[in-house]
């Protein structure tokens, strides 16, 4: 694919698999990604919206805190992960759990965090994925010092940082921006535009027409990819990631998607938009669409489906049982990790939270 | 041995200890070939080329939190904020990310990095050049701050905030950077974090103080010496970790203490301390805690700043009020 076709101001984006099936950018699909290789992505894209509603269950059932569903972002999330290889590194905001599973941290982990437990962002050694992070736009920055560092050691890694619309309105991620376009990072900034950030339209968001655009500022290309087709959005960031890795320098995707839930579970997306135009963007399910090009194939049908679905059912309800397995209830928890050697003031603060809590239970045995 | 400046001991430091640790980088603005506003990394872009000692854009924010990624990728960022009054942009980093990564993490992730900036008043700089917001920086978990008052402490703290696996700011007290010269030994030595120093031993009165307010209060000891008072003056050196054994242990001795900072006076350090004194010695007390600090004011611009600071005067009628409590 070359990048450069796709010039923001062009109006111009990525899209390979229309929303009924079609092939419409056959040209722009790498040849790595065969249709096998869409069927297993396909798969994991069951696989979180499995792993997403079994959240949404917890969370009504109080079983967990509040979550924030990816429905009608599994394209974005899934297509843009996969195209990393070994030894790169991916900064999530707070709306990646699939791309976060697909690199390797384990879906009880991310139930985990949502339940309440830091131990949710201790991940398995090797696993290159730095912690959800809930201030808008504050990791894009780490992102860029991971990969700035990566540079400066001479190494290959890529950095893919997401984020989304709201956070192209804050200053850290034009620092972010800024930084990657001088030291020249192996970066791609990777924006899922779901048109909404909480309350507010992707129109007041900004003034201009498109956020790719904004990349051309920082001195690097930006592109605009349809968020919501998987063979788009693999393609687009595959190019990307191999242009950063063989010395490209950095890029900004806008995948253009929308969220077709509320922006956590916190919120009533009916207060700032219509049922209407939900509905209107259910064709644009970034599920249904592959369902439909691999059922014409004949690799999908029904009862495949079904039963892989209903596997990543039970799988979902099983990691949320040993995620609550693992919740630690040891208040040293609170005190054990700030510091590498805790300081005198807070041994004694542990100490004394202690002796409260004996005196507690004397107190509650009466 | 050289008699070196607190500018120079700084420097001598980073340059040692970059050539002892190849992974230790120096970022900020004007940093490089302008060797810093204060000159402080002079020389260390010649020495060590533009990959370690890194000219960066004007973004505070930026700078730290890159540094952050750069330290989570293996490299021990050593950032210069160039004032202090221009943390704020930073302080989001600080906050949300910085002190918080090792205990988000549950330890899997730590941020051994050093932030370093000039701070406090008297070298009649403009506005946003004076702040001394120290306290902000105590009040947060997961990092420490170190300040050093002479240029012997400033290498062995530096090189021992280089080699801390954890975050420390250092703040350097830009009104003494060139006041004070001190025998600093080449090579290795440390001085521990989180440890104070008596620097004047006394019976009568402790005084408590750090950075550039320790030489005000050294000052304010020998006005009162000749009156029969004997004040025992505490260097603080780090105010987190604070290291309140040095301070109680005094407070037993002398019974009467005064704390003084140029920091504002509300949440200011020596509300803690007083009330850490109170906490753990206060039947030793003879005398009410008393304080001297900058006012609750915006720190003015050069012409009434010597009526902001604290000064041999108002400490020493301090140290007299309480003595003949």
């Amino acid at each position: 694919m070359n990048l450069e076709d796709f010039n923001p101001l062009s109006g111009k984006r990525v899209e390979i698999l229309d929303e009924e099936g079609n092939l419409i950018g056959e040209e722009l699909r790498p040849a790595v990604l065969t249709d096998e290789m869409v069927l297993e992505l396909y798969d994991k894209m069951v696989m979180l919206r499995a792993a997403d509603q079994q959240a949404l269950t917890l969370q009504r059932a109080g079983r967990m805190g509040t979550y924030p569903p990816t429905l009608g972002q599994e394209a974005a999330n899934i297509g843009s992960a996969a195209a990393l290889e070994t030894g790169d590194w991916l900064t999530p905001s707070f709306r990646e759990t699939g791309a976060m599973i697909l690199r390797g941290v384990p879906l009880k982990l991310i139930y985990l965090y949502w339940m309440g437990s830091e131990w949710g962002s201790h991940f398995p050694e090797g696993v290159n994925v730095l912690p959800i992070c809930a201030p808008v736009s504050t990791q894009t920055l780490h992102g860029v010092g991971l990969a700035w560092a990566a540079k400066l050691k001479g190494e290959r890694a890529v950095n893919l940082i997401y984020f989304g619309d709201g956070a192209t309105s804050k200053g850290d991620f034009h620092e972010a921006m800024n930084f990657a376009g001088v030291f020249f990072t192996p970066n791609v900034f990777f924006c899922q535009n779901n048109q909404y950030s909480i309350s507010v339209p992707r129109s007041q968001q900004t003034a201009t027409p498109t956020l790719a655009q904004k990349a051309i500022g920082y001195g690097f290309p930006g592109l605009m990819v349809d968020g919501n087709d998987l063979l788009a959005v693999y393609a687009a960031t595959q190019a990307a990631v191999s242009r950063a890795r063989e010395g490209g320098g950095p890029i900004l995707i806008e995948a253009q998607t929308y969220r077709l839930g509320p922006h956590t579970t916190a919120d009533d997306p009916n207060r700032y938009r219509t049922p209407d135009e939900v509905k209107e963007r259910e064709p644009f399910d970034p599920l249904r669409r592959v369902r439909i090009y691999l059922e014409r194939k004949g690799l999908i049908t029904d009862d495949i489906e079904r039963e892989r679905r209903e596997g990543y059912e039970q799988m979902a309800r099983g990691e949320a049982r040993e995620a609550e397995a693992m919740i630690s209830l040891n208040p040293d928890d609170l005190f054990d990790f700030h510091y590498s050697q805790m300081p005198p003031y807070l041994t004694w603060q542990k100490e004394y939270y202690h002796r409260i809590l004996a005196a507690q239970r004397e107190f509650d045995r009466g | 041995m050289a008699k070196l400046n607190l500018v120079e001991a700084i420097n001598l430091a980073l340059a040692e200890e970059m050539g002892r640790d190849e992974r230790i980088i120096v970022l900020g603005e004007d940093v490089g070939r302008l060797g810093g506003v204060f000159r402080v990394t002079d020389g260390l872009q010649s020495q060590f080329g533009v990959n370690r000692v890194i000219d960066t854009p004007l973004a505070e924010a930026g700078i730290v939190g890159t540094a952050l990624g750069l330290a989570l990728g293996g490299l021990k960022p050593v950032v210069e904020i160039q004032f202090m009054g221009f943390l704020p942009p930073a302080l989001d980093q600080i906050i949300c990310h910085i002190s918080r990564y090792r205990n988000r993490t549950r330890g899997r992730h730590t941020v051994p990095l050093v932030v370093r900036m000039p701070y406090g008043a008297g070298i009649h700089a403009p506005e946003h050049h004076s702040e001394s917001i120290e306290s902000i920086l105590a009040h947060i978990p997961g990092i420490k701050v170190v300040i050093p008052s002479n240029p012997y402490d400033a290498k062995g703290l530096l090189i021992s905030a280089l080699r801390d696996p954890d975050p420390v700011m250092f703040l350097e007290p830009k009104r003494i950077y060139r006041a004070i010269r001190q025998e600093v030994p080449e090579g290795e030595y440390t001085v521990p974090l989180g440890t104070a120093n008596i620097i004047r031993s006394g019976k009568s009165v402790t005084a408590v103080a750090w950075g550039a307010m320790v030489r005000e209060v050294m000052r304010a000891a020998e006005l009162v010496e000749p009156e029969g008072i004997a004040v025992e003056v505490i260097d603080l050196r780090s105010i987190s970790p604070l290291d309140d054994d040095t301070i109680v242990q005094s407070i037993k001795k002398t019974g009467c203490g005064v704390i003084v900072h140029e920091a504002c006076r509300t949440c200011g350090m020596a509300a803690e301390i007083i009330a850490r004194i109170n906490e753990k010695a206060f039947l030793s007390l003879a005398a009410p805690l008393e304080r001297v600090t900058g006012f609750d004011t915006i720190p003015p611009l050069l012409k009434l700043e010597e009526h902001f600071l604290p000064d041999v005067f108002r400490i020493s009628r301090a140290i007299r009020k309480i003595a003949q409590f």
